[in-house]
């Protein structure tokens, strides 16, 4: 009895479904991907019109303020006397550094003051009020 | 003559991936995080004082429950930006102190400055007695 090879199977992978594989990567990372957009005091931003944006990050550092006057800075909670020394370090190392302050609305005045004032203390002079657009 | 056969009309596709890469690339490219948005303003230096003559200051005071007095009466925070600007007109060289009470609350504080940074106005913060 005679058989029959079978000699016509190809061995080439199929790419047809490249695009697929590709898009199904695309989809998935644009789906999964989060952006860190919270990293200090969970706080309400203000609202306002005449905003513009920071230039550059690198230049930018938060300080946070909560509505209980809690002060925040890189995810350590700061005593208003220590503020001066932080801030003091990183003006050393950059002599362009914005401070971008991240206070809640109900936030008082007189916590946002003493801040100010050791930011002039530090000689960080240049300050964002973090807010919002408004109408957003 | 012969008859040219049908075969079927197919788009290529092996190029499809490549295009699914461009975009990719695309959008990694110029996709950019949305940066920081605010109210930029210069605090003053320690120690430095300025000798301003009166008339060229106009003091801006907010109280603890939000009200604003302005030169020496009161206004509401969306005419401020009017009324500096009428200010600013007849006095170039105005600077407006802004001053408030320590237990003002901060999105007060952000309104009236909002409102002079809509007149251009020279802001200058004053420290809280």
């Amino acid at each position: 009895m005679k058989f029959k090879k079978k000699t016509e199977i190809s061995s080439e992978i199929s790419t047809a479904s490249m695009p697929d594989i590709i898009f199904m990567l695309l989809i998935f990372f644009m789906v999964t991907t989060v952006l860190r957009t919270e990293d200090g005091l969970r706080i309400n931003l203000p609202t306002a019109q005449r905003i513009a944006q920071l230039k550059s990050k690198i230049h930018t550092s938060n300080i946070w303020i909560s509505k209980d006057g809690f002060i925040s800075i890189q995810d350590k909670i700061h005593q208003v006397e220590d503020v001066r020394w932080t801030i003091y370090e990183k003006r050393k190392v950059d002599a362009e550094l914005t401070i971008s302050l991240k206070a809640d609305k109900e936030a008082r005045m007189g916590q946002i003051v003493a801040v100010q004032n050791e930011l002039r203390k530090a000689d960080a002079l240049r300050l964002n009020y973090s807010t919002l657009m408004a109408g957003d | 003559m012969k008859k040219r056969r049908f075969k079927g009309a197919a788009i290529q596709t092996s190029s499809m991936a490549d295009i699914a890469f461009l975009l990719l690339i695309f959008f990694l490219v110029t996709t950019t995080i949305d940066m920081d948005k605010g109210l930029g303003i210069i605090l003053p230096a320690e120690g430095e004082i300025f000798e301003m003559h009166q008339k060229n200051i106009l003091n801006c005071l907010i109280n603890s429950s939000g009200n604003v007095l302005l030169g020496d009466e009161p206004i509401e925070v969306k005419n401020i930006s009017r009324f500096v600007k009428e200010k600013m007109a007849q006095n170039e060289n105005l600077i407006v102190s802004v001053k408030s009470h320590a237990k003002t609350r901060y999105d007060d504080y952000i309104q009236v400055i909002d409102q002079l940074k809509m007149a251009d106005a020279k802001i200058s913060i004053a420290e809280t007695g």
